[in-house]
C-alpha cells in the first residue's frame, strides 16, 4: 500500500489515479487506409483519399494494426474479444476530416487485464498489480498549424487515420510514483511486444491523467472516490508524476477552501508546472456514438489468435524471473537488464558470445557478463554520452574482453583500461592488449621479487598485520599490483602474499 | 431502320457487335436525344457527350481490331450523380459539392466502363439521394416525360433516381445506374414505366458512391426490361476489397440463367401490404400480378410479415442517423463549398457553409439523425430501431422458409404532380411504405411495369427475393414482364 499522502489543513488526503494511454501502433500503414505513417514527413504527404474523407471513400481495417492490439492485450494477460466492433465518435473539428473518429466504445477488442509494477527494485515486497479495464483501437486526428498564415490555420493530415491503442487503467494507482512506474512498465511491455515504439517525445505515446482525492479513512475500502479531473495529452513519465502531484494538491486546496472539484478536462503547462482548465463537463461534446455502418464487426478466429500468441517474445516479468532463477542474477541486476528490450537483447547477445568463448553454460558466466555490462560498460558509455544503441563496442567485442579476464590474460583493472581504448579506437580487446603490452604476468619469480621489496619497505605494516590487522592485506595487494603496473595475476599475487605473510 | 434510341442494352450491344450500326452512331444518336430533351426534362446535371463518343470510338476500334467486346460494349448510359467520376463534376445534386471533380472513379462506374459502356452524363437526383420526387435537387427538378392525358402539369419522375428513370423512360438513355436506400431505384422505375433492380446489400461496391445511409445504400440497374437489367447488374456487381461490407461471392450468370417458368415456385403475398384505403388501381395491378405468376406456374401463398407497419418509422430513424454522420465531412475545410464570412472562426465557417450548401430536406434529415443519436435519446430511438430492423429481417427469413419470392406493389400510387406532396414531408415519406422493408432487410428487389392506372400513368409491381437470390427475383420479374406486355411510352412533348 502506498503511503503517499497530501497533508491538508484539515487532515490527510489520498490521491486516486487512473491513466488512459494512447499508444501509436507500430505499422507501416494507417488503421483504415493504405497511407504511410512515417514521423516527421512533409505535411499532407501521407494522406490517402480515405484519410482526407473524400466523398464515397470507405474504411477497410488494416489487420496488422489489429494484430498488434491483440498481441498487446495478450502481453498484459487480458481477455481478447473475438468479436468486437467499431463505433463512430461524432464531432466537428478541422483536424478530423470525416467529422467522426472511428473508435470502439461499446465492444473493445481487448477486455480486462493487468500489469505488475515494482516501486523499489531492491524490494520484492513493493510489487503492486494495476488493473487494465480495456484496450481499444481508434484513429488519430490530423494536426492544425496556426503559425503559417496571419489569419488562417493550416491542416496537416499526415497523422489523420493513424492507428492508436487506447489503454485504459483502473483507478488503482495511489501516488505519483505508482503512476510513473505504471507508465514506464507499460512502455517497456509495448516495446518488448513491438506494438508501439514508446517514443513519448514524438507523441507515439501520451497519457490522459485522471486524478481525484479523498480523505484517508480506516473504513474498509476507504471513502468513496472524489470527483475526478482529466488532464489531457501528457507526454512524459516525469510530467505524469508532476500532474498527479499538482492536481492532487490543487484539489485538496479547493475542497479545504470550501469549494468543490469540477469534473473537467485540463491541460498541463510544464513551463509553470501547473494544470489549467480546458473545458468543463457542461460544454462537453455529445459524441453521438453509434456503430460504424461502413464496417462489419471484427471477428477473430482461433488461428489468428494462435499466430498472435506464438509471435509474442519473452516478456519483461518472465525474463526478469528467468534471469534471477536460471541465471542466478541479483534482483537488482535482473531488473536493470530487463527494463528495456534493447538492453535485454544486448545482454543476451553478450551472454551467448561469452558462454561460447568460455565453453561454459550461460548460467556460469551470467554474473560476470551482467556485472561488466552494468558496472563497466554503462558507466563508460555514459561518460561518452552514448547508449547501447550507438555503442562502439558490440556484444561480441565485449565477450572477447571478458574472455581475456576469465583466462587470466588481463586483470579486471586492466580490463577497464582496455575497454576505454576499445571505445576510443573501435579495436578489439586482444589487439589492444597485444599492442599495449597489457598482458598480465603469472611469473612467480617477478611477483615474488616485487612482494619482497614491498614487505621490506613496509615492515611496520607487516608487524601490524601479523598482530591481527588483517585489513592491511588489501594494501599489500594494491602495492604489489602497482609495482607490477597492474599486470600481475591477482590470484598469484594473493597466493604468494598469503604465503609470505604467514 | 428502327430508331437507335428506341433500343435497349441487349439490342444495342448485339447491333454493334454485328455491325448493324457503329458504337459511334449509337453515342451520337443518344447525345442528340439528351441535348434535345435536357431543357424540358432536366434529367442531367452535366452532360458528357465527349465521354460517350470516346468510349464508343474505343469499342469501334476494338471491334475493327477483332478484339473481344465487353457485355455493355457500345452502350452509352446515364450515370446517377451520386457515383464519383474521375475528372467529371460529382455533386449528389447538392450545392455543397458544386464544382467538385473527384480524382477517382467509383468501383461500379469503372466496372461499367470496363464492360464497354460510355457515359452520356451525370444524372440529376434528389439531393444526397434524400427524396422521392427529385424536388430536393439543388439543380432544379427533373420533369417526368409522362403526363396525364390532356394535362400538362409536370409530374414527378420519382426519386431519388429520378434523372435515371426520366432518361430511360424518355429514351434519351438506354439504361442508367441508380442507387436505392429505401426505394430510390424501384419507386422511380414504377413511376416511369421502366424496370429497376436493387440487388442484395453488398452485391455492388459502395466505394466511390457518395454515402447517404451506409447500411442501406445499394447501387442497381435501371433499364427498359428485365433482361437489360440483368446484363447491366452483372457488369456492376462483384466483390470489392475496398468496401468492407461488399459480398465476397462470385457474380452469378444472371442473364444466361434467366427463366420465366415459375412451375414449382411459391410466391408469397403478404397480407400486411394490403393497406386500408389502398388505391384500387394499385390493388388491381397487384391482383393482375398474382394471376400472371399463377399463369406462369407458380403456387400463390398468403404469408404474414407482421412487423411491416414498423418499417417506415424504423427506416426514418436509421437512415437519418447514418446520414447525419456521413454528411459531417461536408464542412468547407477540404473541398466543395466554403462560406467564410468576414472575421469568421471555424464554427462560423461550418455553420455558414452547411447552411448555404445543404437543402431543406437534407438539413431536416441531419437534424432528425442528430436528435436520435443524442445522449438520452439514443436507446429510445436508434437502439430500438435496430431491434425492430432485426425483427423485420426475421419476418422475411421466416417467410422465405415457405416461399421463393414475394410479390407486392412497388409504390402506393402512380406518379404525383410536382408540388403535390412536397409541402408535407410525412406524406412524401409514406410513398416509401412498400419499398422500405426490403431495404431494411438488405434483400434483392425489383420493380417491373405492370400497366397504366386510370390516369394513364404507369404502375409497378415489386418482386422481393431471398438474400443473394437475384436470379429468383429476375426470373419472377421476367414472368410478370412477359404477361404484362407493357408497351406504353410517354408521348414525346419535349
Amino acid at each position: 500500500m502506498s503511503e503517499y499522502r497530501i497533508q491538508g489543513a484539515t487532515g490527510e488526503w489520498e490521491v486516486v489515479i487512473g491513466l488512459e494511454v494512447h499508444a501509436q501502433v507500430t505499422s507501416n500503414a494507417k488503421l483504415f487506409s493504405g497511407a504511410a505513417t512515417a514521423f516527421g514527413a512533409e505535411p499532407n504527404t501521407q494522406v490517402s483519399l480515405v484519410d482526407a474523407a473524400m466523398p464515397g471513400m470507405l474504411p477497410v481495417p488494416n489487420m496488422e494494426c489489429i494484430r498488434q492490439a491483440v498481441r498487446t492485450g495478450m502481453a498484459i494477460n487480458a481477455q481478447i474479444n473475438k468479436w468486437s466492433r467499431f463505433d463512430r465518435k461524432n464531432y466537428f473539428y478541422a483536424d478530423l476530416p470525416q467529422g467522426y473518429q472511428i473508435s470502439q466504445l461499446y465492444h473493445p477488442i481487448v477486455g480486462e487485464g493487468s500489469i505488475e509494477i515494482q516501486l523499489d527494485d531492491k524490494n520484492p515486497e513493493s510489487l503492486k498489480t494495476i488493473g487494465i479495464e480495456r484496450i481499444h483501437v481508434e484513429q488519430d486526428a490530423g494536426k492544425l498549424m496556426h503559425d503559417q498564415h496571419p489569419t488562417m490555420s493550416y491542416v496537416d493530415l499526415n497523422r489523420s487515420g493513424v492507428a492508436l491503442m487506447e489503454i485504459v487503467s483502473r483507478p488503482d494507482m495511489r501516488s505519483p510514483a505508482e503512476a510513473g512506474a505504471y507508465l514506464s512498465k507499460l512502455r517497456t511491455i509495448l516495446r518488448y511486444v513491438g506494438s508501439c515504439d514508446g517514443n513519448m517525445d514524438q507523441g507515439s505515446m501520451r497519457a490522459d491523467v485522471n486524478v481525484s482525492v479523498r480523505r484517508v479513512s480506516d473504513k474498509p475500502g476507504g471513502e468513496p472516490f472524489g470527483t475526478r479531473t482529466e488532464t489531457k495529452n501528457v507526454n512524459s513519465v516525469r510530467f505524469v508524476m508532476a500532474v498527479v502531484e499538482q492536481e492532487a494538491r490543487r484539489q485538496v486546496a479547493v475542497i479545504e477552501d470550501g469549494g468543490t472539484v469540477v469534473q473537467e478536462t485540463r491541460l498541463y503547462d510544464p513551463e509553470r508546472n501547473e494544470t489549467r482548465s480546458m473545458r468543463s463537463k457542461e460544454d462537453a461534446h455529445d459524441y453521438r456514438y453509434f456503430p460504424d455502418p461502413d464496417l462489419l464487426p471484427l471477428e477473430l478466429d482461433d488461428a489468428f489468435l494462435e499466430e498472435c500468441r506464438a509471435s509474442l517474445p519473452e516478456l519483461p516479468d518472465a525474463k526478469r524471473h528467468r534471469y534471477e532463477t536460471a541465471l542466478g542474477l541479483s534482483a537488482y541486476n535482473a531488473g536493470v537488464l530487463t527494463a528495456d528490450v534493447e538492453t535485454a537483447r544486448w545482454f543476451e547477445a553478450l551472454l551467448a558470445e561469452t558462454a561460447a568463448k568460455a565453453k561454459k553454460p550461460e548460467a556460469e558466466v551470467a554474473k560476470q557478463a551482467a556485472n561488466w555490462l552494468i558496472s563497466e560498460l554503462f558507466g563508460a558509455l555514459n561518460k561518452l554520452g552514448k547508449g547501447l544503441d550507438n555503442s562502439p563496442v558490440t556484444p561480441a567485442a565485449g565477450a572477447e574482453l571478458l574472455a581475456l579476464v576469465t583466462d587470466g590474460t588481463i586483470s579486471g583493472s586492466i580490463a577497464k583500461q582496455v575497454l576505454e581504448k576499445m571505445l576510443e579506437s573501435g579495436d578489439g580487446a586482444a589487439a589492444i592488449v597485444e599492442r599495449e603490452g597489457l598482458k598480465q604476468t603469472s611469473d612467480t619469480g617477478a611477483i615474488e621479487a616485487a612482494i619482497d621489496g614491498i614487505l621490506a619497505a613496509n615492515a611496520d605494516k607487516v608487524e601490524q598485520y601479523k598482530a591481527g590487522k588483517e585489513a592491511l592485506f588489501g594494501f599489500f595487494v594494491g602495492q604489489t599490483m602497482k609495482a607490477m603496473q597492474g599486470k600481475a595475476n591477482p590470484g598469484v599475487v594473493n597466493e604468494l602474499l598469503k604465503k609470505k605473510l604467514a | 431502320m428502327t430508331n437507335i434510341t428506341d433500343l435497349g442494352i441487349a439490342a444495342i450491344r448485339d447491333g454493334v457487335a454485328k455491325g448493324t450500326f457503329s458504337a459511334t452512331e449509337v453515342a451520337t444518336a443518344f447525345n442528340a436525344a439528351v441535348e434535345a430533351a435536357q431543357p424540358a426534362l432536366n434529367a442531367f446535371i452535366v452532360t458528357t457527350p465527349e465521354k460517350a463518343l470516346e468510349a464508343a470510338a474505343k469499342v469501334d476500334a476494338d471491334r475493327a481490331a477483332g478484339k473481344p467486346l465487353g457485355t455493355m460494349a457500345g452502350v452509352p448510359i446515364g450515370m446517377k450523380d451520386l457515383f464519383a467520376t474521375k475528372g467529371t463534376q460529382t455533386t449528389a445534386a447538392s450545392k455543397i459539392l458544386e464544382g467538385f471533380k473527384p480524382q477517382y472513379e467509383s468501383t461500379v462506374s469503372q466496372k461499367l466502363w470496363d464492360a464497354g459502356a460510355g457515359m452520356l452524363g451525370k444524372l440529376n437526383l434528389d439531393q444526397f439521394a434524400m427524396g422521392s420526387s427529385n424536388e430536393t435537387s439543388a439543380f432544379g427538378n427533373v420533369i417526368s416525360p409522362w403526363r396525364r392525358p390532356g394535362d400538362t402539369a409536370p409530374l414527378a419522375p420519382g426519386g431519388s433516381s429520378g434523372g435515371s428513370s426520366a432518361a430511360v423512360a424518355a429514351r434519351i438513355a438506354p439504361a442508367a445506374t441508380g442507387t436505392d436506400t429505401g426505394g430510390s431505384i424501384r419507386q422511380p422505375a414504377a413511376f416511369t414505366g421502366i424496370s429497376g433492380i436493387k440487388p442484395t446489400y453488398g452485391r455492388c461496391s459502395r466505394w466511390g458512391v457518395v454515402a447517404f445511409a451506409s447500411s442501406l445504400d445499394q447501387a442497381g440497374a435501371m433499364a427498359h426490361d428485365v433482361t437489360d437489367c440483368a446484363i447491366m447488374l452483372e457488369a456492376m456487381a462483384g466483390f470489392d476489397p475496398k468496401d468492407s461490407t461488399s459480398l465476397n461471392l462470385p457474380v452469378p450468370e444472371w442473364t444466361a440463367s434467366l427463366n420465366a417458368d415459375m412451375r414449382g415456385k411459391k410466391v408469397g403475398i403478404p397480407r400486411e401490404y394490403r393497406l386500408e384505403g389502398m388505391d384500387p388501381d394499385v390493388a388491381k395491378s397487384w391482383d393482375d400480378g398474382i394471376a400472371w405468376l399463377k399463369d406462369a406456374g407458380a403456387e400463390i401463398v398468403e404469408i404474414s410479415l407482421p412487423h411491416t407497419k414498423y418499417a417506415l418509422p424504423t427506416y426514418y430513424i436509421i437512415a437519418p442517423a447514418e446520414a447525419s454522420s456521413n454528411l459531417a465531412r461536408y464542412d468547407g475545410v477540404r473541398y466543395g463549398l466554403r462560406d467564410l464570412p468576414d472575421g469568421a472562426g471555424l464554427q462560423d465557417m461550418y455553420a455558414a457553409t452547411r447552411a448555404a450548401g445543404f437543402g431543406p430536406e437534407v438539413k431536416r434529415r441531419i437534424m432528425i439523425g442528430t436528435y436520435v443519436l443524442s445522449a438520452g435519446f439514443y436507446d429510445a430511438y436508434y437502439t430500438q430501431a435496430q431491434k425492430v430492423r432485426t425483427l423485420i429481417a426475421r419476418d422475411f427469413t421466416n417467410a422465405f422458409m415457405d416461399v421463393d419470392v414475394i410479390l407486392v406493389p412497388t409504390a402506393p400510387s402512380s406518379a404525383f404532380a410536382l408540388g403535390e406532396k412536397s409541402a408535407d414531408p410525412l406524406e412524401m415519406y409514406l410513398n416509401d411504405v412498400f419499398s422500405v422493408p426490403a431495404s431494411l432487410a438488405g434483400l434483392p428487389a425489383m420493380s417491373v411495369p405492370a400497366g397504366l392506372d386510370r390516369n394513364g400513368l404507369p404502375l409497378g409491381l415489386q418482386v422481393i427475393g431471398k438474400a443473394f437470390d437475384e436470379q429468383g427475383v429476375l426470373n419472377a420479374s421476367l414472368a410478370l414482364e412477359q404477361r404484362a406486355q407493357f408497351s406504353a411510352r410517354p408521348e414525346k412533348w419535349w
